[in-house]
């Protein structure tokens, strides 16, 4: 047997290259890239087959109709399996998210910037601290406030106090009429 | 699995299978003559009630598995079925749900008296590691299981816990994302965690396979932690502990069986029976109550990156006590400053699982950040710093002079104080 293995390592021929590279040094590398490019091909298919489906892509807008939302009132849709706060924001609220200082803010936003129209609060109804649902019209600031850690939020849903790093964050949305609103 | 063995089958079918695979033998060297110390107490006697639970699990979660649907809008359903239908449902599930609990109520006792006995130190620091892998894939276990039921708990104690990861810097949301395998805890998460749950009891098995070797290298610790010196300080395996650990487990299964037939619900929580709702969250969350006190840590830091931190630190900093731990006696019977901070820290993790099942409110947020940070001081400074400042108290020459006393343990050695009085030449 330890005479079979001498032979291999000095090529069948004995014909070893001058520099030192044996027949078993290429195989041993060739095997090795392969195996490499093998197990990658594998390994990505799988990892990759955990992420979202098509068919939880497929739903990814939802069109709702906000005529029979009164002024002060916050309805949750449900998007893309989390829910979605639409608040029809009173004036004295709409003026109260505007007058806020931005140094006051741990995620500085502007009212602006988190609406399209200022009666039409828009934001995804989970908590950014760990996903939780945060209750409506509660915390000192009248806006939400969360069971789970005690996150306050603004009638802007911007973060004010608690463990919560950012604000309720805005999706994507389109007003397809006056009454109808399409999110995703 | 400590060396060869010189196991000969009686029975010459066996002697015919021994001499092909020696599976007996290794049994025979590894449970029935394996040399155990003669002073073991009680407190080893949970290595074998782990083993029990492990099994239970594994057997009961089998049968389960046969009833169960793990889908989103049938697995509720599906668990009140096995609860009312399926002939004694009930019994299975209560047996499993407790199980849990049970299993680590006994990981506890035996990690405490592990951390009590010095039984981390030299030479068993990777038995003390592997120990540890198992108490995590464990964690991983009962929590992917507590989700199967989809009852509220469930739903929101799975949502919590795996937006933990989101507080990973820059990849946090994409890893969450790809965990639930949609936008948020759904089905495709449901689905995957009962995959999971069916696997991992089987990785914990493998494990134990691996520590119970790297327990058999050195042998097993014991209350005084001298280790063993000569034959006279062990006993057999197989009557003296196969007896006593099956006397302290059907102690344990009695304790167990009270819980599944007269307080199934005591540990649970009664959200659990409200079917999973994504768009409710309940009024106060609580994990169940073996991870209260890692739940109050994540809550005591003021930051999310930091709680998460904290969470995951306060597990994996105890893979470091072989090191952390700087004195050379084992047992805190002998050491008598550290026993009473071990003693402070055993309190401290109670006081983090009372301030874990709490409302994050006033006192109790100031409480688990003072016990939060007691927790990390014990391990990361008095521990290390004890091995300086500490004179133990002396050890004795060995576990037989433990036992029966300096006379009787035939002058090999003698006890402390007659060592210094009469004998100081005499050196274990
Ligand atoms: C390390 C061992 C295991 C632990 C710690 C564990 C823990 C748990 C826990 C805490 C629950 C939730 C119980 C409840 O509140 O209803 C559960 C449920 C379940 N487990 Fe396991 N389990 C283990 C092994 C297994 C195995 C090997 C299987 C086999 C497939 C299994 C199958 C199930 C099923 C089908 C359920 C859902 C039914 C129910 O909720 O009772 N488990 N498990
Ligand atoms: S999830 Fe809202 S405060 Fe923690």
């Amino acid at each position: 047997m330890s005479t079979t293995t001498a032979n291999h390592g000095h090529g069948p021929s004995g014909s070893a290259p001058s520099d030192g590279v044996t027949r078993r040094d290429m195989l041993l590398i060739a095997t090795g890239a392969v195996g490499a490019v093998g197990v990658g091909t594998v390994v990505w298919p799988l990892i990759s087959s955990m992420s979202p489906d098509a068919s939880t892509l497929a739903l990814s807008s939802t069109e709702i109709d906000i005529s029979k939302i009164e002024a002060g009132q916050i309805v949750t849709v449900k998007w893309r399996g989390n829910p979605v706060f639409v608040r029809h924001r009173t004036p004295k609220e709409i003026k109260d998210a505007e007058a806020t200082p931005m140094s006051d803010l741990k995620d500085p936003q502007t009212d602006a910037q988190r609406v399209q129209k200022p009666e039409w609060l828009i934001v995804i109804g989970i908590c950014t601290h760990l996903g939780c649902v945060p209750l409506g019209h509660d915390g000192p600031f009248d806006g939400w406030k969360c069971p789970c850690h005690g996150s306050v939020y603004d009638v802007s849903g911007r973060i004010r106090s608690g463990p919560a790093p950012l604000n309720l964050a805005v999706p994507t949305y389109a007003f397809l009429t006056d009454t109808k609103v399409k999110i995703g | 699995m400590s060396g060869a063995s010189t196991y000969v089958p009686k029975n010459p079918v066996l002697r015919w299978f021994e001499s092909r695979l020696p599976v007996v033998g290794l049994v025979h060297s590894s449970f029935v003559v394996f040399p155990n110390p003669r002073n073991l107490n009680y407190f080893w006697t949970f290595g074998g009630i782990l083993a029990f639970m492990l099994v239970c699990q594994i057997v009961t979660g089998v049968v389960l598995a046969m009833h169960y649907t793990p889908e989103a809008t049938l697995a509720f359903a599906s668990v009140e079925h096995i609860m009312r239908d399926v002939n004694y449902g009930w019994m299975l599930r209560y047996i499993h749900a407790n199980g849990a609990s049970m299993f680590f109520i006994a990981v506890y006792v035996h990690i405490a008296r592990g951390m009590y006995y010095g039984s981390y130190k030299a030479p068993r620091e990777v038995l003390w590691i592997l120990g540890l892998i198992i108490f995590l894939l464990m964690m991983a276990t009962a929590f992917m299981g507590y989700v199967l039921p989809w009852g509220q708990m469930s739903f929101w104690g799975a949502k919590v816990i795996t937006s933990l990861f989101s507080a990973i810097p820059v990849v946090g949301d994409a890893i969450t994302v790809w965990l639930w395998g949609g936008y948020s805890v759904g089905n495709a998460t449901l689905n995957r965690f009962f995959s999971l749950h069916y696997l991992m009891p089987f990785m914990i098995a493998g494990v134990v396979v691996l520590h119970i070797w790297a327990l058999h290298v050195p042998g097993s610790n014991n209350p005084v932690g001298v280790e063993v010196k000569s034959k006279k300080d062990t006993l057999p395996f197989h009557p003296y502990f196969t007896v006593k650990d099956g006397l302290a487990l059907s102690v344990f299964m009695v304790f167990f069986a009270y819980f599944v037939f007269f307080i199934p619900n005591y540990l649970g929580h009664s959200d659990n029976y409200i079917e999973a709702n994504p768009l409710v969250t309940p009024a106060h969350i609580v994990p169940e109550w073996y991870f209260l006190p890692y739940y109050a840590m994540l809550r005591a830091v003021p930051s999310k990156l930091g709680g998460v931190c904290a969470l995951f630190g306060s597990i994996l900093i105890l893979a470091f006590m072989p090191w952390l731990d700087t004195s050379r006696i084992r047992s805190s019977n002998f050491r008598p400053i550290y026993r009473a901070f071990l003693f402070v820290f055993f309190a401290d993790v109670f006081v983090l699982g009372y301030c874990g099942s709490q409302e994050p409110q006033g006192a109790i947020v100031l409480v688990s950040q003072v016990a939060t940070a007691w927790y990390f001081i014990h391990l990361l400074l008095i521990t290390p710093a004890m091995g300086f400042f500490e004179t133990p108290r002396q050890l004795p020459a060995s576990i037989t002079e433990a036992v029966l006393g300096p006379r009787m343990a035939g002058g090999s050695g003698a006890f402390a104080a007659a060592r210094t009085a009469a004998s100081p030449s005499v050196d274990g």
